[in-house]
């Protein structure tokens, strides 16, 4: 470990699993948190219960804001564990100067995303702190969850599963990155900050067996991908070609020479379906507006343990990396 | 009217799978006329990124091998420029400006990120231009531009200190390590015939990165194939662009030529932009002697500012903090004969084990156009 944490540390990659690693699993251990899901299971596995903490600039955004992404994350995680989200707790670190009037932007945006997840906030805390001491505003939301279907878990992945997507990805990660500052870029890029709580449901209700899913938030579709073929001790081919990147993201990506599958997403989330199920899984999703593209994109195999290979079209392959790194754009 | 471009007009067609394949079958039957082993260097860290990234190597016939050259612009950072970085960050009042992932080299102090995370303000911008707005929003402060870059961004600096001069703008200063691609390529074909080369793997021919001719024409490779009896090939960055070219250098082999040629004919040409030569020739003269990483001293290879504007060169304005003494580099770190095409990364014994991409030892791990990075992230064990 760095004597000094860095930037990298937060990136969701390689530098951020070494960090919570080596000091917080070190000193928190116990057989939940062991786990690693997206969202505990406590209470005989009838509850999900998760936390997290956002940053975001700029705080608006092309298809969202940070107080639509707080609860958006908060209850995605629930809901990748299968758990309908129920109660919410919402606490805000606001430095001194910022506008009410953004502030209450901000909260209804929260309240209709709490409306979407039939959630509600139960408890909260205020803290104001002096200029400088943090960006704008820090949201920190945790939430509780009832869990509808019982035994998902990035554990239990097999050959027999299926690996899909539910839409496009790389949104968010490309459109925060045009919209920060000191890139000088425009384009018709929206985050795709959403609910994922109706597509599982819709999937739970038409009885799909699923073994696990996990939303592809801070390192991508890779790191997720990644953390699955450990925690499974399975191997993830992925046919390169299937995976869904829309031109808008692509062009990003080649301009600043970013991979898509390591964007950041927070309305996209990887799924491992019995391959039963698969075509049918992919057909529900796509009956959401924003799914259009789901999409099957890698099968299960035992040929690099522990790794995920990228198969081109033109019979190449090689291993996708768990990112790592602060994005940074390429020189040349 | 005119149909839009778009983006992927830039790129549909360069990855199609057929033609990849096409080109693969053509290299392989030219290969077998082929009396003796070639090896192919690609100067540019973007060709090895293309490699690697698209498993190229998998495409080839045994006969036919990549060496990996050094035209990584931070990868050949040597760590006494990146303590100047360092220290002129820490200084009072300081505003240090680079480009993207060089904030993440270390120096013998740390890298930029570190100085970042002790409290100075170091910021990475896709464009130099960044600097005009960044110096405008922060008129206190001095915004030093660390600059680094082949023939590629040297136009680009060039063109913001002629902004700086035009609108009189009086806080940005320039810390100038731009270097040029001919010399190191000179340097690496000379150094060999000195070196006892232990690995046997001579660069018979090399791939010219197209993104250096585009500003410097292809004429600035002339010589190689004249006085050096190499072939080069000025290549595209997308993976048919280099297939191609690698087929193109084949074939010269198999009918006894040695020329220079284009295969990125899209948008270089034989004389370049002279607009940006004549800007780069304006601001900018060439060193006595510039130090790469890995490879020492190199006559003519790096630039500087000329005499006439001093008033705005941080290693003038600075040099009474900045140090001039050598710094070795890590002992076990083999990133000079990597940069010299004398070894490959799974060599290294550092390589995966003490020396990654979140904890780099070497240059070569990271940048990812750094070769050791691309092998990294890319694996390319499977074969």
């Amino acid at each position: 470990m760095n004597k000094t944490i860095s930037l990298a540390c937060g990136n969701g990659g390689e530098e951020n699993n070494e960090l919570i690693s080596q000091v917080f699993y070190k000193a928190f251990k116990n057989n939940i948190l062991d786990k690693s899901e997206d969202a505990a299971i406590i209470h005989n596995g009838e509850l999900a219960f998760s936390t997290d903490s956002f940053t975001v600039s700029p705080l608006f955004f092309a298809g969202g804001d940070i107080g639509k992404l707080a609860v958006c994350g908060t209850c995605n995680d629930l809901a990748m564990m299968g758990a309908k989200p129920k109660y919410l707790t919402c606490s805000v670190i606001i430095e001194e100067g910022f506008e009410t009037r953004e502030l209450e932007k901000i909260v209804r945006s929260m309240k209709k995303e709490l409306g979407i997840n039939g959630a509600i906030v139960v408890s909260g805390d205020t803290k104001v702190v002096p200029k400088g001491s943090v960006d704008k505003i820090f949201i920190n939301t945790t939430g509780i969850g009832e869990v509808l279907k019982k035994g998902i878990s990035s554990n239990n992945i097999t050959k027999d599963d299926i690996i899909i997507v539910n839409r496009d990805i790389g949104c968010h990660g490309a459109a925060i990155f045009v919209a920060r500052e000191g890139i000088e870029m425009s384009s018709s890029l929206r985050s795709d900050c959403e609910s994922l709580f109706p597509q599982v449901k819709a999937l739970l209700d038409a009885n799909i067996k699923i073994t696990a899913m996990r939303d592809a938030t801070r390192g991508g579709v890779s790191a997720v991908l990644n953390e699955w073929a450990k925690q499974s001790n399975i191997c993830v081919e992925v046919e390169e070609e299937s995976i869904p990147i829309s031109d808008e993201v692509k062009g990003i990506c080649e301009m600043l020479g970013f991979e898509a599958t390591a964007l950041a997403n927070e309305g996209t989330f990887v799924l491992a379906v019995n391959h039963d199920d698969a075509e049918r899984a992919v057909e529900i999703l796509k009956t959401f507006e924003s799914c259009k593209s789901a999409a099957i994109i890698a099968n299960v195999t035992d040929a690099y343990p522990k790794k995920v290979v990228l198969k081109s079209s033109w019979g190449t392959s090689r291993f996708l990396d768990t990112p790592s790194g602060e994005l940074l754009p390429r020189i040349c | 009217m005119m149909e839009q471009l778009e983006l992927k007009n830039l790129y549909d067609g360069f990855r199609d799978a057929p033609t990849i394949k096409a080109y693969a079958k053509l290299i392989e039957e030219d290969a077998k006329k082929l009396q003796s082993p070639i090896n192919i260097m690609e100067v540019c860290g973007g060709h090895t990124h293309t490699i690697m990234k698209y498993g190229l190597l998998q495409l080839l016939p045994k006969n036919i091998k990549f060496i990996h050259g050094p035209g990584c612009p931070v990868c050949i950072i040597p760590k006494e420029r990146i303590d100047h970085a360092y220290i002129l960050s820490m200084q009072e009042d300081v505003i240090l400006v680079t480009l993207g992932d060089m904030i993440k080299v270390p120096g013998s102090k740390g890298s930029l990120q570190d100085a970042r995370s002790r409290g100075a303000d170091v910021r990475f911008v896709y464009s130099p231009f960044d600097c005009l707005k960044i110096a405008r929003q922060n008129p206190t402060k001095k915004i030093i531009f660390f600059a680094i870059g082949f023939e590629t961004t040297t136009p680009m600096s060039a063109a913001l200190l002629e902004s700086v001069i035009k609108e009189g703008i009086y806080n940005i200063f320039f810390h100038i390590n731009h270097v040029r691609v001919p010399e190191v390529m000179r340097e690496l074909i000379k150094s060999r015939d000195v070196h006892v080369d232990s690995y046997n793997n001579k660069i018979d021919a090399f791939l010219g990165p197209s993104h250096v001719s585009v500003i410097s024409g292809s004429k600035i490779y002339e010589e190689f194939p004249r006085d050096y009896n190499r072939p080069v090939v000025v290549s595209g960055f997308e993976p048919v662009d280099v297939m191609q070219a690698i087929s193109m250098s084949v074939k010269q082999f198999v009918e006894g030529r040695c020329s220079l040629e284009t295969q990125y004919k899209r948008v270089v040409t034989y004389d370049g932009n002279l607009k940006a030569q004549e800007l780069i020739d304006t601001y900018f003269e060439q060193r006595e002697l510039f130090k790469w990483r890995g490879l020492g001293n190199i006559p003519k290879s790096g630039l500087k500012l000329k005499p006439e504007f001093e008033a705005y060169d941080a290693e003038v304005i600075y040099k009474d903090v900045l140090p001039l003494g050598e710094i070795e580099d890590h002992k076990l770190c083999i990133c000079g004969d990597i940069l010299r095409g004398m070894a490959n990364p799974p060599e290294c014994t550092l390589f995966g084990t003490a020396c990654k991409p979140s904890s780099p030892i070497g240059s070569c791990m990271v940048s990812s156009e750094g070769a050791c990075a691309a092998y990294y992230k890319y694996g390319n064990l499977i074969k």
